[in-house]
């Protein structure tokens, strides 16, 4: 029964994503922005052309996808960049695809029967539908934070540990260090640090099994990390919780996230993007601008009437 | 009248019939549950009451007698012998059947045929399956009347029922815990082994003590199979499991002390039949619940070693 791990054992070897450099965020120093002559920090943020001239990679990228389940299509003709290190912040309509759309890119879309993906989504240039792309490697480098908060049924150190655990980690001290990191990074770990193997993630409240769900995808130490309405099912308070952290990480990680707040979006993310329903029920982009501009100064009538709250 | 009270009137017409509705299904509800916890105490109260002075430690361990009471120790032994059989072959073969039907196989036509054939099956008539068992494991494969045999004929229908409860239980395990795992970079296995599994385990636990249950009660499967006798003064020192004379052995005939039951009745050439019958239907009641106390114990135990490591 082990041939699960040996296929994914195989696979990483050849495999394009591992081919490439693997920076581990959790090692890399905080990132220092030159600032010169018609350059701001914001510019190195949002992937606008360097002082060279020369366009910097995004972290991630969709290339005309859509995506269809059995007939129907969900999501038409979708393309967007992510640069690295920034929060992309798709906003919309219920039915607009949104989610649909945000699950290409950890590839869960696999696991809905009669569904499929077509164009190209890239992780630092890698074709992801790639047939000789490895899932479970995938899925470690994008981690993905739910609409509802879903700890496992375990100690909340067993929860951190899961993912470590599943790649071969066994080593006592190193994981204790990871999941004492990762909590603290998902600023949990003050509130659980004396319970850590007693209690059970579910005796948590929302707000804690949520960023506990943080810290979990945080201890596999992924680069990308997808979040899908994941304030929806949170109180106020913890919701301003959940944001502050979103801020934080946004200094290590790429991180896309679904949200129907608006207010949210205009909060936490430096880009947005507007999906809408079109005539024919399929999900299509409408605009993707700076967060504020959006907001402010929309070039599209239905980003504008959406924003401003005359549809929605 | 004016509109507003009339509305008032009906309001209070409505919630006043839905009251009495409610307190009506409460009642009927608490009736019902009661007359089963008094049914149910009334059998274990008759078999306690009656076993008395019946049931002693020469009753259990003894040798059965056609002369006095004697004792029903090697029935007692055939039933829990055959019980471990009998969930050896089933129990992870039906776990397993139960972990692909539901994580692998997918829903069409073929697996929905699976699924009535599994639930047709294991409700075949069991004098049905002791026919069929006779034919199978008695006649063709020249064995005689065996524990074996009797097990495998307890198999055609537990082995359909414990993959379909066990599938049940699997499939009832929510899709976000799936979710979070695979979304970790967990494979489809190490999902099934460190998230479902443990989850499905409280309902896998049923599926056993249901199945457990069939096996201690079940007469009619085991007539034609394991047989009408059994080897008597066992040396459990003998651990030669091909000596039909070894209570190791599942090559001998092995009458359960269900079968015990109804043949000591139903010949009627003891005089003790009567009291037998009492002092076995304790034993049998009294095993049934340590095994199912001892199914949920062990099953709480592994809920907890497996989602810990």
């Amino acid at each position: 029964m082990n041939t699960g791990d040996e296929m994914t054992t195989t696979t990483r070897a050849q495999d394009p994503i591992e081919a490439s450099i693997d920076p581990s965020p959790a090692t890399l120093p905080p990132r220092i922005v030159p600032v010169g002559p018609g350059r701001t920090a914001d510019d190195a943020r949002t992937g606008s052309p360097d002082v060279a001239g020369v366009a910097a990679m995004p972290k991630v990228a969709a290339e005309a996808v859509s995506i269809t389940y059995g007939t129907k299509l969900a999501v038409r003709d979708v393309s967007l960049e992510v640069p690295e290190r920034s929060i992309l912040a798709l906003i919309g309509p219920s039915g607009s695809g949104k989610s649909t759309f945000l699950r290409c890119f950890n590839r869960m879309n696999d696991l809905i029967p009669g569904a499929r993906v077509t164009g190209q989504v890239r992780l630092d240039g890698i074709g992801l539908m790639d047939p000789d792309v490895s899932v479970v490697e995938l899925r470690r480098r994008v981690g993905m934070v739910f609409q509802r908060p879903n700890p496992f049924p375990m100690s909340i150190y067993d929860n951190v540990a899961y993912g470590p655990r599943r790649r071969g980690a066994s080593d006592r001290a190193q994981l204790d260090e990871l999941v004492e990191r990762s909590l603290t990074r998902a600023a949990l770990w003050t509130e659980v640090k004396d319970d850590l193997r007693r209690k059970s993630g579910l005796a948590l409240s929302g707000g804690q099994q949520q960023r506990l769900c943080i810290a979990r995808v945080l201890a596999t130490e992924p680069e990308v990390i997808l979040m899908d309405e994941p304030a929806s099912a949170l109180d106020p308070i913890s919701t301003l919780r959940v944001e502050e952290l979103m801020r934080e990480l946004r200094e290590l990680y790429t991180i896309i996230i679904v949200t129907h707040n608006m207010q949210q979006a205009a909060r936490v993310s430096d880009r947005t993007a507007f999906f809408n329903m079109g005539e024919d029920r399929a999900g299509y982009l409408v605009e993707l601008d700076d967060t504020r501009t959006l907001f402010t100064n929309p070039k599209n009538q239905l980003t504008e009437d959406y924003v401003s709250g005359r549809f929605g | 009248m004016s509109a507003p009270s009339q509305a008032r009137g009906a309001l209070r017409g409505t919630s006043g019939r839905t009251i009495v509705a409610d307190r009506a299904a409460t009642v009927v509800l608490w009736a019902l549950g009661g007359f089963v916890l008094l049914l149910l105490g009334a059998i274990i109260l008759h078999f306690v009451i009656a076993s008395i002075g019946v049931v002693s430690p020469s009753f259990i361990f003894g040798d059965p007698s056609d002369t006095e009471l004697g004792g029903v120790g090697p029935l007692l032994w055939n039933s829990v012998y055959m019980l471990v059989l009998a969930m050896l072959i089933a129990v992870p073969l039906g776990i397993l059947a139960g972990i692909y039907m539901s994580e692998y196989a997918g829903d069409n036509r073929v697996t929905d045929t699976i699924r009535f054939a599994e639930e047709a099956i294991s409700s075949v008539p069991s004098i049905v399956v002791g026919l069929f068992g006779l034919i199978a494991f008695v006649n063709l494969t020249h064995w005689g009347f065996t524990a074996l045999g009797g097990a495998l004929a307890l198999t055609l229908f537990n082995l359909p029922l414990m993959a379909r409860l066990s599938e049940q239980a699997l499939r009832a395990v929510p899709a976000d815990e799936r979710s979070a795992s695979l979304a970790l970079g967990a494979t489809k296995w190490q999902t099934i082994r460190h998230v479902v599994l443990p989850l499905a385990i409280p309902g896998i636990v049923t599926g056993i003590i249901l199945t457990a249950g069939r096996v201690f009660g079940e007469a009619a499967a085991l007539l034609f199979t394991a047989g009408l006798s059994t080897p008597t003064g066992y040396n459990f020192g003998n651990l030669n499991i091909f000596d039909p004379k070894s209570p190791w052995s599942p090559f001998r005939p092995a009458t359960t002390l269900s079968v015990y039951i109804w043949k000591t009745n139903s010949e009627g050439l003891s005089q003790f039949a009567a009291q037998i019958g009492d002092g076995a239907s304790a034993l049998l009641l009294g095993s049934v619940l340590i095994f199912n106390l001892g199914a949920r114990f062990l099953g709480r135990i592994l809920t907890r070693r497996l989602t810990a490591a």
